[in-house]
């Protein structure tokens, strides 16, 4: 099968700091990819690069490509705007927008690039995504409260659905579950383990036992450059380098 | 995905080539509104400059207002009359002004220093023409005469909450080690503050001082019911003493076409000194937190 | 042989309780000076209240909605100044607010940083411009284009609303308000600058990743997050307004007419006869307007923007 993510020699700049180093690896569709390494490695650098939210921060920049289902997203003329919608992210904190209600925030995601839906097709919509999310049967009934009235891992999974509810092809995680309970962590995990069927995942992780939980394939990443990169259950269990067994063993990060 | 900028299903999305024009049309939008803010500003300073700047002359800062209908004459008693009443405003609301900010430095999670950390916001909202009033009835009306005094007081009253907050943000900005150093040496609290804190501080207060200078020296409604304005010199700070934004009023509305000259003069002459102090502030605390406006 | 050695003991001091005086001094001493911006506060609003306690029992409310200002006769009614007052600001709201909104926007979200700096100093020294200067300004220079330009155009094609009809007369509310306007922009982009700055980044990224061009987002997701905040500072531009006196006294001219029409000559608050109580009631009325008004600004400011940030 062909990647749904080509990764090509990507290199990313904070102003004159390069926090990533000729990076290339494949993201198989319909699977889990994790992205593991300590701290500062730069795995949120990675990430942010899939969708070109890297260089929203003033002085940032990328070289290199992306190719989405063959499709370069660096090249020249291509609008980000028009990326974001096609792969979409998920952030470390939940982020609904306060000020609208449940139904709002879904629907955010398509009103902003442009539906003409009508309001029943919405509603259609906002339970389809609901229920992929696994939220729909606890909000159902309070579509009209405000995004931010539920808890924090109702709020996660509410973002999730408004990322799934634009239909992306891919869907990037950084860190979903670092700011959640364990109990809102599992549900989440439970969740990516749904999605996969459906959607390619990207997930940034710092807990490795999360990785080994949901990933099928692994990416250790060290001071900006690409370790090592295979199926989960080999990196985990033989790995060919000695950083990532260093790491899998918690001798750093 | 396809490297082109068409979107996918047609009938139900907006076209992406409107959303790109809509953002443009905003972004252009915005920068329109900037300018339009900024014109009025160019605008005046290019009106004052061609015309104060023709009307001024050395008798201009020299001389007393002629009687009306005689040409020529300067504004110098306007001139003397702003720094006097400046003077007067900050011996009054300095000492009271500084210090009530390091108390507010110090003790201002207290109630007692949350509620005048709050009297001191809303006096800063009060309308000048208030407290000009405010001081007329103190001291004009009790004392039968406009005078200088008053006058002061007025300014005085508009500078406090001011320089009351400068102090206070810029007391706060010490660092907290400096002042843990020199109790760890035995220094007793009080000596700490005035010594070690205010030192380092001072400029900062300046600074506050300075932006209070500035906002008073243009204010003209108080010193209307306080100082009046004098054709002349003033005899002594218990009369009537005249102002340089006082007589820029009183020229500018009256039918003589030789005083909106000299109007003119006197507001280059106020504006840069108000400007030249802004930007001398602003240079100054580049990096601190500031308290503006 | 043993000496005997006098082991030297540790020379304790008694501690004295010498620097809790200089302490309490000096905070009593610090207290007191701060006091008195709450004795100040106080005595402003107890000041003009007892002595406007003479033309408010004359006239009670009816002060506020009499029009007649007559010195000779002893009547005296504030609505002419009410009027100017509240049209004027009104006028000059619906001007600063949209063009103050729109240059934060482009201050906090589209400028790049070597532009945002010199811009955004440049818009507060509109703020330091005294309001003689602006009333000199608007006098000489704005009215007579105002007169010239756009009243005559205004007249033609809106003369059927009231408030344009009239002779045109260069000195008017119209006028007036162009300059309030001018001159209260500058509080409502900072504050709103501020409120905008405080817009956490991850409802901006929440916003961008789902697609959003730029204006979307601002438009989806940091203005909505700022309103409250955003209407703090229209209030906080209302209440400057309406104390703003001197420059306005100048464009608008001192007649005491009252017409619906914004061509003619109208009087605000600021301008006064010397007849003292009632004088000192109008003073009152505008403290209290413009206290309540802005302290119900800050309340809306400060539930948005962050906590450090103090706008005086």
């Amino acid at each position: 099968m062909t990647n749904k993510l080509e990764v090509i020699d990507l290199n990313a700049w904070f102003g004159t700091h390069q926090t990533l180093k000729g990076i290339s690896l494949s993201v198989l569709p319909r699977a889990t990819t994790a992205i593991i390494g300590p701290s500062g490695c730069g795995k949120s650098t990675f990430i942010r690069c899939l969708n070109r939210m890297h260089e929203v921060v003033p002085g940032a920049h990328a070289t290199g490509q992306v190719l989405l289902d063959g499709a370069d997203i660096y090249a020249p003329g291509i609008d980000p705007v028009q990326v974001r919608a096609k792969i979409g992210m998920v952030f470390q904190r939940p982020n609904p927008f306060p000020t609208m209600s449940i139904f709002d925030n879904v629907v955010a995601g398509l009103r902003l690039n442009g539906t003409r839906k009508s309001r029943r097709d919405l509603a259609g919509i906002v339970e389809r995504s609901l229920r992929q999310a696994a939220l729909w049967d606890e909000v159902k009934d309070c579509l009209h409260a405000s995004g931010v009235s539920i808890s924090g891992g109702q709020q996660q999974r509410l973002c999730i659905a408004r990322t799934l509810a634009v239909e992306p092809d891919v869907i990037l995680m950084d860190e979903p579950c670092s700011a959640l309970d364990p109990i809102a962590t599992a549900k989440v995990e439970a969740l990516i383990h749904e999605l996969k069927q459906q959607y390619t995942i990207v997930i940034v992780t710092h807990n490795m036992q999360q990785a080994g939980r949901v990933s099928d394939m692994t990416a250790f990443l060290y001071l900006g450059t690409l370790v090592e990169f295979g199926p989960t259950e080999r990196i985990f269990t033989t790995p060919e380098k000695k950083e990532t067994e260093d790491y899998i063993t918690g001798r750093f990060g | 995905m396809t490297p082109t900028a068409e979107p996918t299903a047609g009938s139900t999305r907006l076209s992406y080539a409107r959303r790109r024009l809509l953002n443009g049309l905003a972004q252009g939008g915005a920068g329109l509104c900037t300018l339009a803010v900024l014109l009025p500003l160019v605008l005046i300073f290019g009106y004052l400059l061609v015309k104060g700047f023709s009307a001024l002359n050395l008798s201009f800062f020299t001389q007393l207002p002629k009687p009306v209908g005689e040409p020529g004459g300067g504004m110098a008693n306007a001139i003397v009359g702003t720094l006097t009443l400046i003077a007067l405003a900050c011996i009054l609301g300095l000492p009271i002004g500084v210090l009530a900010g390091v108390f507010l430095a110090e003790h201002g999670h207290s109630r007692l220093g949350s509620t005048i950390r709050f009297c001191a916001d809303v006096l800063t909202g009060v309308p000048s023409i208030v407290i000009g009033i405010y001081a007329y009835t103190l001291i004009v009306l009790p004392t039968h005469t406009f005078s200088a005094y008053a006058g002061g007081f007025a300014l005085a009253v508009i500078m406090l909450p001011i320089v009351t907050r400068t102090t206070e943000e810029m007391v706060r900005l010490v660092p907290s080690t400096l002042r843990e150093a020199a109790l760890g040496l035995g220094v007793p609290a009080w000596r700490t503050t005035l010594w070690v804190v205010l030192r380092t501080a001072r400029g900062g207060i300046i600074t506050g001082i300075m932006l209070a200078v500035a906002r008073v020296a243009g204010e003209t409604a108080p010193l209307l019911f306080t100082a009046f304005g004098n054709q002349f010199w003033h005899q002594g700070l218990t009369g009537p003493i005249s102002s340089l934004p006082q007589q820029i009023y009183t020229y500018a509305i009256s039918p003589y076409e030789d005083w909106h000259r000299q109007a003119w003069a006197g507001a280059l002459v106020l504006l840069v000194l108000i400007s030249l102090t802004s930007l001398a502030v602003r240079l100054l605390t580049r990096g601190h937190a500031r308290s503006t406006l | 042989m043993s000496h005997d050695v006098r082991v030297p003991r540790a020379v304790t001091v008694p501690l004295r309780r010498r620097i809790n005086v200089g302490d309490g001094l000096f905070r009593g001493v610090t207290a007191m000076f701060a006091l008195t911006i709450l004795a100040v506060l106080g005595s402003i609003f107890v000041v003009l209240a007892f002595q406007s306690r003479e033309s408010i029992t004359t006239f009670g409310w009816g002060f506020l909605t009499g029009t007649t200002w007559d010195p000779v006769f002893k009547q005296f009614g504030a609505w002419p100044f009410v009027y100017g007052t509240l049209v004027s600001s009104f006028l000059a709201l619906l001007q600063a607010v949209p063009l103050g909104v729109g240059t934060a926007v482009f201050l906090s979200e589209l400028a790049t940083p070597w532009l945002r700096s010199p811009v955004s100093f440049l818009v507060e020294l509109l703020a330091t411009i005294p309001s003689v200067v602006y009333g000199l300004w608007g006098i000489f220079v704005l009215v007579p284009f105002v007169r010239s330009y756009v009243e005559p155009v205004l007249g033609a094609t809106l003369g059927f609303l009231p408030f344009f009809q009239g002779p045109a007369y260069g000195v008017g509310m119209l006028t007036a308000s162009m300059v309030l306007a001018v001159m209260i922009v500058p509080y409502i982009t900072s504050v709103t600058h501020e409120i905008l700055r405080a817009v956490p980044a991850d409802q901006r990224e929440a916003a961008l990743a789902l697609g959003a061009t730029t204006w979307e987002m601002i438009r989806t997701a940091v203005l909505p997050y700022g309103r409250t905040g955003i209407i703090g500072a229209v209030m906080l531009g209302l209440g400057r307004a309406i104390g703003e006196t001197m420059a306005v006294t100048m464009v608008i001219g001192n007649r005491s007419d009252v017409s619906l029409s914004l061509f003619a000559p109208a009087n605000t608050m600021a301008t006064y006869d010397l007849y003292v109580h009632a004088l000192i009631e109008i003073g009152l009325v505008l403290l209290l307007v413009t206290v309540v008004i802005n302290v119900l600004a800050r309340l809306l400011v400060w539930s948005v923007a962050a906590p450090g940030a103090r706008r005086g």
